[in-house]
């Protein structure tokens, strides 16, 4: 695999304050790569300084192996499709789409056909005469999208595409989306704060917090095996568990203890490498709990109490209490339990998350 | 719910549908009130002008101003536009008329084009000093005329374009820049920022931008920015007598020497239609443009 872009030690600052901070990443030829954060975490300006709309402070960015820290964005092979559509109001969709074939002075003929092609691809060649304001929501994302098509750009820049779009709209698109990125096979960055979109989408997700990668790595690594609390806590819906304790032996076993609970680390992976008495969090995701007569014969069950169910459709979100700790298990039926019933819980601790207290890595 | 809803008798015995308006409230009669002083307040003057200049002099030394007139004559009109005296050539008013067109067209357009280009570069392409740029153009929007008056005189005088058409515009232009620029470069920022961002990346540069994107997208706010120099333009009377000439006196100058003119009989009804063509040119803009400006300050000016 060749590498399409290449960021190394990428530094913006506006005046004193600095939002990035010697970022590097590689992202594969058409390769789909979500950047994931919180608001605020700069995902935006990196995808700014991708695209040449930002003047860097200091670092080099490479599109296609060529060296384009000092281009212009025309300049670099990309196309980008921006969160509020930002079409140009007085022109038509079609000269919407020419607008930037335009302005290289490619021949008519060439213009008409890519158009044409553009069109089709996205499904609006029924608009092409319209103004944007007379296009709905979805349609005007499309034509976003279909500018930067025409352009033929290697690498296309996505700044949050869809989050101005209802619920149904978006997952529609978002799977679009996904069809368009099978068929063109163009590396593709994605900004997104919606956790669903990232882990549909992606081939590889980078979370972002303050300017710096917590971790990059594939949608199933980045939810299984978080590499820190911050990872852990952002991405998963109903989010993840945290309980705070120190690690014990029990009966010559690590384990970890929370009050008077004690958990064996019964499956956690190289649970013997850890020291005893460390300060520690314990992270367990909602549906890694079981409940009632679901945990049956589980070699290890403890005893929570009940307080509270959200049905979410498919399935329940239940919150439980367990030793003055709340504790959140997805499960599918919840029958006559009433508030401070008390009931048998087991973990599947193979799935679980051990942080570090201080650090938040995870161990 | 519902159900229980209209089971209550107090439901439906309570308020229902729209709720009734009453025609005079206090608050309404001082509103009223207000508008109508005000609207007599400007309005009977005009009444009083429109009145007189349509009256034979014999008429007006009777005496009473509100009388409308029972003789109509359009004879002061004719004057007043044709051959009237300013000081010592009597031409009527029409040369100061086409003066103040052959300033103001100008005027107008190289205003309005240098400040929308230079609040664009302002709002969208940063560069270094252009916050100090900024900051003395706001400044300058508040310095008082008078005090450049001497200093552009002599600057004029030195360029060789003192007492020109040439002077007096160029005079305009550098006067409307301030307040123009800021109201250019605010309803600029005040466009999304991703637009521009877009058509960079569309390969778009500078002046494409400006000419393709943006323009098309700042009607309103050019409809004011004409607005307010052809008011300012037209009814300037300060510049007009320092640095335009005396060939190139403007309407308002020319208006002026009407009026006073020290020698024969003070005709008040060819002074009256000499003053209302003057100002007839901002009231014709006015009306016509008058929502097209609301909206255009509603849409830029005040933001940002
Ligand atoms: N022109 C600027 N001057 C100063 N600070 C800025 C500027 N633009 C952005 N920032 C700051 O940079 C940080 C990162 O902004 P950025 O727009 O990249 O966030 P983001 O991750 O895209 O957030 P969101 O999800 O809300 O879009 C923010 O703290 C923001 O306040
Ligand atoms: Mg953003």
């Amino acid at each position: 695999m060749t590498s399409s872009v290449s960021v190394r030690d990428l530094n913006l600052s506006f005046g004193p304050l600095t939002i990035l901070d010697e970022l590097s990443l590689e992202i594969d030829d058409g390769e789909f790569l979500v950047l994931l954060g919180p608001s605020g975490c700069g995902k935006s300006t990196l995808l700014n300084c991708i695209a040449g709309l930002l003047d860097i402070t200091d670092g080099q960015i490479f599109i296609k192996g060529r060296n384009v820290t000092w281009e212009e964005p025309k300049d670099r092979g990309i196309g980008m499709v921006f969160q509020s559509y930002a079409l140009y109001p007085q022109m038509t969709v079609e000269g919407n789409l020419s607008f930037g074939l335009r302005n290289t002075r490619m021949p008519r003929e060439e213009i008409r056909q890519r158009v044409a092609r553009a069109a089709e691809i996205l499904q609006i060649e029924p608009l092409l005469k319209r103004k944007p304001a007379a296009l709905s929501g979805g349609q005007r994302q499309r034509v976003a999208i279909g500018r930067a098509l025409v352009r033929d750009a290697d690498v296309f820049l996505f700044d949050e595409p869809l989050s101005n779009l209802d619920a149904k709209l978006r997952s529609e698109l978002r799977v679009e989306l996904k069809r368009l990125h099978r068929t063109l096979k163009n590396t593709m960055i994605y900004v997104t704060h919606d956790q669903i979109e990232a882990l549909t989408l992606a081939d590889r997700i980078a979370v972002m917090k303050d300017g710096i990668i917590q971790q990059l790595a594939d949608p199933r690594t980045l939810y299984n095996r978080p590499a820190n609390r911050f990872v852990a806590g952002f991405v998963g819906s109903p989010a993840m568990n945290f309980l705070d304790g120190t690690l014990v032996e029990a009966d010559g076993l690590p384990a970890f203890r929370t009050r008077d609970t004690v958990i064996p680390l019964d499956g956690y992976a190289q649970a013997e490498r850890l020291e005893p008495g460390r300060p520690v969090v314990l992270g367990l995701r909602p549906e890694h709990i079981r409940l009632g007569p679901e945990a049956g014969n589980a070699p290890h069950r403890f005893e929570a109490q009940f307080e509270l169910d959200e049905p979410m459709g498919a399935d329940n979100l239940v919150w439980l209490r367990l030793d003055g700790h709340p504790l959140s298990v997805r499960t599918e039926t919840v029958d006559g339990l009433a508030v401070g019933d008390r009931v048998p819980i087991a973990v599947n601790l193979p799935m679980a998350s051990l942080f570090d207290a201080e650090s938040h890595r995870r161990l | 719910m519902t159900t229980s809803l209209t089971a209550t008798p107090a439901a439906v015995d309570g308020p229902r549908g729209r709720k009734p308006r009453r025609r005079f409230t206090p608050a309404t009669i001082m509103l009223y009130g207000v508008l109508i002083v005000a609207a007599v307040y400007y309005l009977l003057p005009l009444y009083v002008m429109v009145v007189t200049s349509l009256k034979g002099m014999p008429e007006i030394r009777m005496g009473n101003i509100f009388a409308p007139p029972v003789d109509i004559t359009f004879q002061p009109w004719v004057t007043a536009w044709d051959s009237a005296c300013t000081g010592l050539t009597c031409e009527g008013i029409k040369v100061g008329f086409w003066n103040s067109v052959k300033i103001t067209v100008p005027g107008v357009l190289v205003s309005i084009a240098m400040a929308s280009v230079s609040g664009y570069a302002l709002a969208n392409w940063r560069f270094r000093g252009s916050e100090f740029f900024f900051t003395c153009l706001l400044f300058g929007a508040f310095i008082p005329y008078q005090v450049l008056l001497y200093p552009l005189v002599i600057l004029l005088r030195e360029l060789g374009i003192f007492s020109t058409l040439t002077g007096v515009v160029v005079v305009h232009t550098i006067f409307g820049m301030p307040i123009l620029t800021l109201l250019f470069r605010n309803y600029f920022a005040s466009l999304p920022l991703e637009i521009f961002k877009a058509a960079r990346v569309d390969g778009a540069g500078f002046w494409q931008i400006f000419l393709q994107v943006y323009l098309p997208m700042s009607i309103p706010i050019f409809v004011v920015g004409v607005i307010l120099q052809v008011t300012g333009i037209w009814n300037d009377f300060l510049l007009g007598v320092v640095f335009a000439g005396n060939q190139n006196y403007p309407m308002t100058v020319q208006l002026n020497n009407v009026v006073n003119a020290v020698q024969g009989v003070k005709e008040y009804n060819v002074n009256m239609a000499a003053t209302l063509l003057t100002a007839m040119v901002p009231l014709i803009v006015y009306f016509v443009s008058g929502r097209l400006f609301v909206r255009g300050i509603a849409a830029g000016a005040v933001k940002g």
